[in-house]
Order: structure tokens, then C-alpha cells, then sequence
């Protein structure tokens, strides 16, 4: 068949024996754009947790971790992961099912996996990189635009690992690896028909999903649209959170001087609501400003995956440069007032090590895809 | 179709406007969220400004010291001392055992209950844990950093005298208003008005800063009282010392300055310490003015003046007590012995029933009343302090021959200690009347006059008669002057009639008697053990403390206290 020409004529041009020019595997816009938001984090951290420089030193730590994780991720080449796709995918399903059956719980989720006396870690975190991973390995060497069994087949790869980390509960991390994968298929090229189709079928089947959401999932949808309906329980971060951005004003009240973070009204300041920190204290240019970094890291990783020589890399830069805009996006916007309560961190601003090594991994993989090329067109 | 698709797969690699377009999307994206923080920080700044507010700007009381009472030579009394209350938000996290153990030892509260004290009110947000404690025992408290214990200063009030000014002050409730004495009739002046100030607080209710002053806290006014603490001071000590050596109920005495009708001194016994919580409420009670009892002898000075005003009398008149006893309507009214003729000094000297009877029926009926009214008698003093009686004197008394006569020997009708010593006020003034008052007085008051100079002097001297050596109350002599009084001793109504087992012992005095300085008056109720009568259980303690008080206020004696002492 057709597919089968296709499949022996594979553009492996780009993915391992390749030129690279020496010094230029770690792209110094992108690392300076990402290095800004780290350092613009930290200062806004320090403030945050109420100058507590062990926290500080501890963050900073885990962000020094993932920036070495990035340059060897930067330095491993698009082969090795072509290769590996399979089995980190496997694993990491695998694991995800341990998780349900055997996993840590805390704060009423179970979402870990320990090995016990040597460490406990996130599978789910893993999903974010092997899903999009999975499916571009999946796509690159298929018809493309794919046809209808390679697209169930692409949706099938993103949707039971989401499925599976929505069991533990954890929605937001479940909607960042459904977008991951979907980021892949999309840039894979989906019929633009299907998507409206997809879109409207969502809309249509939206109160049926209704009655498979959890009690507190309800809530915080609800609570969206009417957060002054439960000042005090489901609308209270939201409430509490656009109080300290719109108090903050144009150009803020400046570091540590913010009355709603610093007098612990706003809560979880130092995580996901950490925006609120910044548009209390720092108003909103502050805010402005940390959105065009954002903007400069995707629009730099975004035209870093269209340069890449390969289908497989092109396709898995763009999903890893887009997941991050989907976690700036649903932050932001769940912070304001515009999404539903998940949780989802403010990428390398939030206090947390896990999401910041997963996202600078991401970032690594986008630098080693376009690096590592043999012709430019 | 198939053409193209053939075309597309040659090109496997997905075009680049792919990219371009999904970061479109997506920079439409970050508008929308920008678009979001810029109508929070600009067109809401305004609401939410104020929401922000309204959730860590708080409006406090700043507490307004209380007034200081002084006595008349500016000795304090009453004053505020700054203390500390713990109070807790008892919704907030809970606390560990170790620390409820550790709040429990510290604030001396049992754990067991303190633990139930929080569960029970987990939906409050305020609870008292301990109030009025001293600053140091709060410290220790906040050094132990428990989440939601928070303090509020306040004042307590301390009475550097204690027992001795207890009734006469009276004290403070928790909340620091006064509920007793003179700390309620004054509360108003006392007490001060709280300040306010805004603070900023954060959610577990701590303060973290004060933002500004809006109003500083009214200091309550001063207050200066006409008591002497000295005068006080002795006379609750003497007073003390007799209700226990008799084993009396108790207590009260009253010392007025002549001339300007201040209050010198007001104790009564029982007594308690208004530094520490009172149980018995019995013990609060300021006997001198709540409580009334029958007069007995101690009013023949004012029937006398009675009978000298009609001017069918003289000072040198004579009455005469033979046989020693005289027979008026049913009641026969005796002395102890036949005393024959008697001068209105003997009279009083020898506290004649007999005579005073005799001259009640002889004058006018109403003529006694009238007096005992014109004295004060029946109506309260106007001293301003709460709870005052005005005893009671029924206009019956002048309807039959016998309410005639027991009235004027003092029966029949109810006054308190201090009505008493009004009466003798105006003995010691010559007739005049002053207002009393509690309040140290700046310039005499207005007057009037009730009995005639002349005739008021008379009878003033006549009561050195009383404690001559021959008279009722030898004991009551001061050494070095000439002091006067007269003695009471009138049963107490029980059960069926009067009793002869329960007595009240009264003394009403001046000293000097030329030039008075001080009128008091004693009375001991119920003396169980020893002697029941003014002249042995009252008298000795007039003597006492007049003697004391005469040297505290610098009067010089008149004759010499012992032979070949003096210079």
C-alpha cells in the first residue's frame, strides 16, 4: 500500500548522525527567555513565602536540577528519543496504573508512587513529555494528514493515560498530557472540519460529562460562573485572588508590600495563585511583563520546532513549546476568573520542583530537535 | 482528493503555517487574559481596592486610662494599672496537646478545661481564655507563638488601701466601669473615652501594623475626694479592733468636718479587699448610709433644742425625774434610779428618760418632729452616693402622748449613721446647715440656718457633761481636750416586739467642743460579748480615733496631756 512506501522512505535525516555545530545545542534566546522567568519567579517567590530564604535556597535548588536536566535532554539526540518513545510511554502507563492500585495518597488525591527509603515521584509528571512523545513517534512516520484510523489510534495513545491520571484525581495535570497529545495531533495536521466537528460534539455532549464529573469539580465550574455565590468555600480563591489583582492596580503595590499575599487572605500564594502575588505587588505591568517572557519562550520554541528537519522532531517541539503555553494560559486564566479552579502551576514561577524539571526536560528536547540537523530547507 | 493527498503525503513534514496559526490562537489567548488583569487592575481597581481593605483594615478601641481618686491631700486611692487579657480565635487551626498543655500551665487554667472551652466554641471567633493578668505572665504567653492568641490591653484598677476605703470607693466590673461607691456615682467623669485607631490585620486577626490614629483615647478625670486617708485609716482600724473584741454583726463610722460638710471618713465592718473578687455580697454593703437603725439617746441633744426653741425653757430650767418614773398613756417610762431635779445639762449628762418624757408631753406635738425634720431626719443626706437610705420619719410619731415621748429618746423612727451625724453637724455649726459632700470642697457652701445660734451653743456645751467622769461616757474623753457626745443604746425590734438580747451601740461626738474640727459618730451593732452600751462599746473608739485625728490634723491640745509634760 501507499502507507507502506511511506513507511520505508523515513526522514531520518535529522534525527541522529547529524551536523552540529559546536556551542550552538543550547539556544541562547531561548535559555535567556526562560532564565528571565526563572529569575522574575524567584524575586517574586521570595516575596511570596514572606522572605523565608530556606524555602528560597530549596527552589532554587530544584530550578539549578532542571536546568541541568534541560542541557543533557538538549544533548541527547532526536534518535535516542525516536528509539525510547515506546517504552517511556509504556512505563510510564504502567506505572500510572500503579499508582491507582498502589500509590501514595495525600490531600485526597493519590498521585504518587513511592520506592520506599529512596524517593516518591509523579508519573503523571513523566505523561507530560511521553504522551506528546508517544504520538509524534506514532505520527512521524504515517500519512499525513493522518486518516481516521490513525487518528483513533493517536487519540487513543493521549486519552488513557489523561483518563487514568483523572482517576487519581487530578484534573489539571490530566488536561495539560490530553493537551500535549492533542498539541501533537493538531500540528500533525487535523482535518480543520474535524476539529470544528470535535468542538461542537464537546458542546453537545458537555451535560452528559456533567454527571461524570466529581462533587467539588461541579463546584468550582459553578463557582466560575458565580464565585459570590460561596464567598466563603468554592469562590473563595477566586474571590480572594481577584481582589489582590485588581487591588494592585497599574503598577502595584510594590514587593512585600501587598496586603492581600502578605497577610495570608490570598491563598495558595506561593503555588498556583502565585499571579496574584505579582499583580498585588507588582500591578499590571508586572504581570504584562511576565506574559511577554512567556510569550518570547513560545514564540522562540515555536519557530525552533517549524526549523526542525524532521516530522517527528517539528511534531514534538511544537506539542512540548504548546503545552507550556497551555500552562500559562489556564493559570492565568483560572486565576482571573476565567476557568474552572484546576490545578495548574504557574510554569517556573510557582513553588514546586516537579513541574519546573519536566518543563525545562521539554525545553531541552525542543533544543536538541533543532540543533541536531543535517539540512536546513 | 486522492491527487492531493498523494501530493501531501510526499511531504510528510507538517507545514510550518501550522505553527503560525496555533501561535495566533494562542497570542489571542494571552489578550484575553491580559485583557482579564487589565479590566481587574484598572476598570474594578477601585471595588476591589476596597474589597482588599475591607478584608485587612480593622478598626480598633484604643483603651482610655480610668481616672485616679485621690483623698483630700492627694494620696491615691484608686488607679489603673495596665494589665493584659488573652483572648484566642478558637476557629483557627487546632492547637497541638503540648500546646494546650503549654497555654494551660501558663495561664494557670486546667487543660481539661481549657480543651472543652475551644471545642465549644469552634464557630466563634473570639474568646476570652484570661483576663487582667500581669503583663509578664502574658508575655511568657506570647513567647509561646500559638496560632490565633492574640491580647488586648486593658486596665485594672488597684486600691493602694484596700480594705480601708473599700465601701466608700466601691469597685470596678471586668470591663473596668464602676459598679459600686464612688466608682459608679462618678463613672461618668472617671471614665475615660477610648480612642481609635485603624490596623492592619492579617487573616488569623493578628495586628500587623497600626496605619493611623484617628482619634487619641480621652483620659477619664480626676477626682479628689474630701476624705482624709489618715482619718480613714484610724477609724477603720479602731472600728475593726471594737467589732471584733465584741463580736459584734457589725460596724459603721462617720467622720464630718464642721464648716464645710465634707465627709472626712466613711468605714464600715465588715470590710473586704476590693483588690481580689468579693463572694459575699453582704460584706460590700456601706452600712454608714444603706442601713437604718433607731437612734435611741443619742437624739435628747435635738430635744433639748426642741424645748429651749419654744422659749418656755432656759438652759438652767429644771426638770424634775421624781419618782423615777413617770407614767404616759399605758407606758410607764423609768430610769434606772431616782435621779429628783434634773438641769437640761443633767439631762443629758444622765440620759434621763424620765425627764425627756416629761418634757415631750409639755411641749407642742409636733414640736420634736419638727426638729428631728429640720435636722434631717426622713430624708436622705444628698451625699451622691448610690444606695442611700433616707430611714424613716413617720408623722404618726406625733400622734399620741407615747410616739411623743419614746420619739424624743429615740425610738420609733429609723435614720442611718450618717443622718446621725448630719444632725450633730449642725450641734457643732450653731444651728447652721451644711450640705454634705463626698468631693473635697474648694470654698464653703451656701448655708442655713436651722436652730438658733445661741440656744445650739448651749446644748453643744451641755455634751461635755456627757463625758465627765460622772456622765454616761467617761471613756469617751480625749486626753488634752474638751470633746462632748452622747451615748445610745437602743434595743433592735425582733420577732413579737423589742429585744432586749440585740442592741445597737451608738456615740455622736464633736471635738473640740469650742472650736469643733471633727463630728463623728460610732455605731456597733449587735455587741455580743462584754458590755452592750454607747457609753462601753462606742464611746472607747470615738475617743480613740478622735484622739488620733485631732493630732493628724495639727490641732493644738488644749490643756496639757500629762502633768509637767509640755513646754
Amino acid at each position: 500500500m501507499n502507507n507502506d512506501f511511506v513507511r520505508w522512505m523515513p526522514d531520518r535525516s535529522g534525527l541522529g548522525d547529524a551536523h552540529v555545530v559546536p556551542g550552538s545545542t543550547i539556544d541562547p534566546l531561548l535559555l535567556g527567555g526562560l532564565l528571565l522567568i526563572i529569575s522574575y519567579g524567584l524575586m517574586v517567590l521570595y516575596s511570596a513565602i514572606e522572605k523565608d530564604t530556606a524555602i528560597l535556597q530549596a527552589q532554587a535548588i530544584r530550578l539549578g536540577i532542571a536546568l541541568v536536566t534541560m542541557v543533557v535532554a538538549a544533548y541527547i539526540k532526536p534518535l535516542f528519543y525516536l528509539r525510547w518513545a515506546p517504552l517511556i510511554y509504556c512505563a510510564g502507563l504502567v506505572m500510572l496504573v500503579l499508582v491507582l492500585v498502589a500509590g501514595v495518597s495525600a490531600k485526597g488525591a493519590q498521585r504518587w508512587l513511592e520506592i520506599p527509603g529512596v524517593t516518591r515521584f509523579q508519573p503523571s509528571e513523566l505523561m507530560k513529555i511521553a504522551v506528546p512523545l508517544m504520538v509524534a513517534w506514532y505520527l512521524h512516520e504515517r500519512q499525513l494528514p493522518p486518516n481516521a484510523r490513525t487518528l483513533i489510534v493517536a487519540l487513543l495513545i493521549t486519552f488513557v493515560p489523561a483518563a487514568l491520571i483523572v482517576r487519581q484525581p487530578d484534573l489539571g495535570t490530566s488536561l495539560l498530557v490530553a493537551g500535549a497529545g492533542l498539541s501533537v495531533i493538531v500540528l500533525a495536521g487535523l482535518p480543520w472540519r474535524l476539529v470544528m466537528f470535535s468542538i461542537l460534539a464537546v458542546a453537545m455532549a458537555a451535560p452528559g460529562l456533567w454527571y461524570l464529573l466529581e462533587d467539588y469539580q461541579r463546584g468550582r465550574i459553578l463557582t466560575l460562573f458565580d464565585p459570590e455565590s460561596d464567598p466563603l468555600g468554592a469562590g473563595w480563591n477566586t474571590i480572594q485572588a481577584k481582589t489582590a489583582i485588581g487591588s494592585g492596580g497599574v503598577f502595584g503595590k510594590g514587593l512585600h508590600e501587598g496586603t492581600q499575599s502578605q497577610l495570608n487572605f490570598l491563598p495558595e500564594s506561593q503555588t498556583d495563585f502565585i499571579i496574584a502575588v505579582i499583580g498585588e505587588e507588582l500591578g499590571l505591568v508586572g504581570v504584562l511583563v511576565l506574559l511577554a517572557l512567556y510569550l518570547v519562550v513560545i514564540a522562540r520554541g515555536l519557530f525552533m520546532s517549524t526549523q526542525a528537519p524532521s516530522t517527528f522532531g517539528r511534531l514534538l517541539a511544537g506539542a512540548l513549546t504548546l503545552t507550556f503555553f497551555v500552562y500559562v494560559f489556564v493559570n492565568i486564566a483560572m486565576v482571573c476568573g476565567l476557568l474552572p479552579v484546576v490545578g495548574v502551576p504557574l510554569p517556573l514561577v510557582s513553588y514546586g520542583g516537579t513541574s519546573a524539571i519536566t518543563l525545562l526536560a521539554s525545553f531541552g528536547i525542543v533544543m536538541s530537535v533543532h540543533a541536531h540537523q543535517t539540512w536546513r530547507r | 482528493m486522492a491527487a492531493r493527498k498523494t501530493t501531501r503525503t510526499k511531504k510528510p513534514v507538517p507545514p510550518a503555517w501550522r505553527h503560525y496559526l496555533l501561535l495566533l490562537v494562542f497570542a489571542g489567548g494571552s489578550v484575553a487574559v491580559a485583557a482579564r488583569v487589565v479590566m481587574l487592575g484598572v476598570d474594578e481597581r477601585e471595588f476591589l481596592t476596597a474589597q482588599g481593605d475591607a478584608r485587612s483594615i480593622r478598626f480598633e478601641a484604643m483603651p482610655a486610662h480610668r481616672g485616679v481618686i485621690y483623698d483630700r491631700h492627694g494620696e491615691p486611692l484608686a488607679v489603673s494599672t495596665p494589665v493584659m487579657s488573652v483572648w484566642i480565635d478558637p476557629r483557627e487551626d487546632d492547637l497541638s496537646v503540648g500546646q494546650v498543655a503549654a497555654l494551660s500551665a501558663t495561664l494557670s487554667i486546667d487543660a481539661d478545661t481549657l480543651k472543652r472551652k475551644l471545642e465549644k466554641n469552634r464557630t466563634r471567633s473570639f474568646v476570652w481564655l484570661r483576663r487582667r493578668i500581669d503583663p509578664a505572665i502574658a508575655e511568657k504567653v506570647a513567647a509561646l507563638n500559638l496560632p490565633g492568641v492574640d491580647f488586648r490591653r486593658e486596665y485594672k484598677r488597684y486600691y493602694p488601701a484596700g480594705e480601708t476605703t473599700s465601701h466608700l470607693l466601691g469597685v470596678t466590673n471586668v470591663d473596668d466601669e464602676g459598679i459600686e461607691g464612688i466608682e459608679l456615682a462618678y463613672d461618668a467623669s472617671l471614665r475615660g473615652t477610648p480612642g481609635k485607631k485603624r490596623v492592619l490585620r492579617d487573616r488569623l486577626g493578628n495586628n500587623i501594623k497600626d496605619l493611623d490614629y484617628l482619634a487619641p483615647p480621652q483620659l477619664g478625670q480626676d477626682l479628689h475626694l474630701s476624705v482624709d486617708l489618715r482619718l480613714q485609716y484610724f477609724a477603720y482600724r479602731e472600728l475593726k479592733s471594737a467589732v471584733v473584741s465584741h463580736n459584734a454583726e457589725s460596724g459603721s463610722l462617720v467622720i464630718l468636718r464642721p464648716g464645710t460638710g465634707e465627709v472626712l471618713a466613711m468605714v464600715n465592718q465588715p470590710a473586704y479587699n476590693p483588690n481580689m473578687p468579693v463572694a459575699n455580697f453582704a460584706q460590700m454593703r456601706n452600712r454608714a448610709i444603706t442601713d437604718t437603725y433607731e437612734p435611741g439617746s443619742t437624739v435628747k441633744p435635738l430635744t433639748l433644742i426642741a424645748a429651749l426653741e419654744t422659749g418656755s425653757y432656759q438652759a438652767s430650767s429644771v426638770v424634775d425625774t421624781a419618782p423615777g418614773y413617770v407614767q404616759v398613756g399605758r407606758k410607764l417610762i423609768k430610769d434606772p434610779l431616782n435621779r429628783g431635779e434634773l438641769t437640761f445639762e443633767r439631762i443629758l449628762q444622765k440620759s434621763s428618760q424620765v425627764a425627756i418624757a416629761k418634757l415631750s408631753m409639755a411641749l407642742p406635738d409636733t414640736a420634736v418632729f419638727n426638729t428631728f425634720a429640720q435636722a434631717g431626719f426622713g430624708v436622705d443626706t444628698g451625699l451622691g452616693l448610690p444606695g442611700e437610705s433616707s430611714g424613716r420619719l413617720p408623722a404618726a410619731t406625733t400622734r399620741d402622748p407615747v410616739s411623743r415621748a419614746t420619739l424624743a429618746y429615740g425610738y420609733g423612727f429609723s435614720l442611718t449613721p450618717l443622718q446621725l451625724a448630719q444632725g450633730y453637724l449642725a450641734i457643732a455649726n450653731g444651728g447652721v446647715a451644711y450640705p454634705l459632700s463626698i468631693l473635697r470642697r474648694a470654698a464653703p457652701p451656701p448655708t442655713q440656718r436651722l436652730f438658733d445660734k445661741k440656744i445650739t451653743t448651749q446644748v453643744r456645751d451641755m455634751l461635755g457633761a456627757v463625758v465627765a467622769p460622772d456622765g454616761t461616757a467617761p471613756l469617751a474623753a480625749v486626753p488634752g481636750f474638751q470633746v462632748g457626745g452622747k451615748t445610745g443604746t437602743a434595743r433592735k425590734v425582733g420577732a413579737g416586739g423589742y429585744d432586749d438580747t440585740r442592741h445597737v451601740a451608738w456615740f455622736a461626738g464633736i471635738a473640740p467642743l469650742n472650736d469643733p474640727q471633727i463630728v463623728m459618730v460610732v455605731l456597733i451593732n449587735e455587741p455580743r460579748s462584754g458590755p452592750i452600751g454607747g457609753g462601753s462599746v462606742a464611746a472607747p473608739v470615738f475617743a480613740r480615733v478622735a484622739s488620733r485625728a485631732l493630732r493628724a490634723l495639727a490641732v493644738p491640745p488644749e490643756t496639757a496631756l500629762l502633768a509637767g509634760v509640755g513646754q
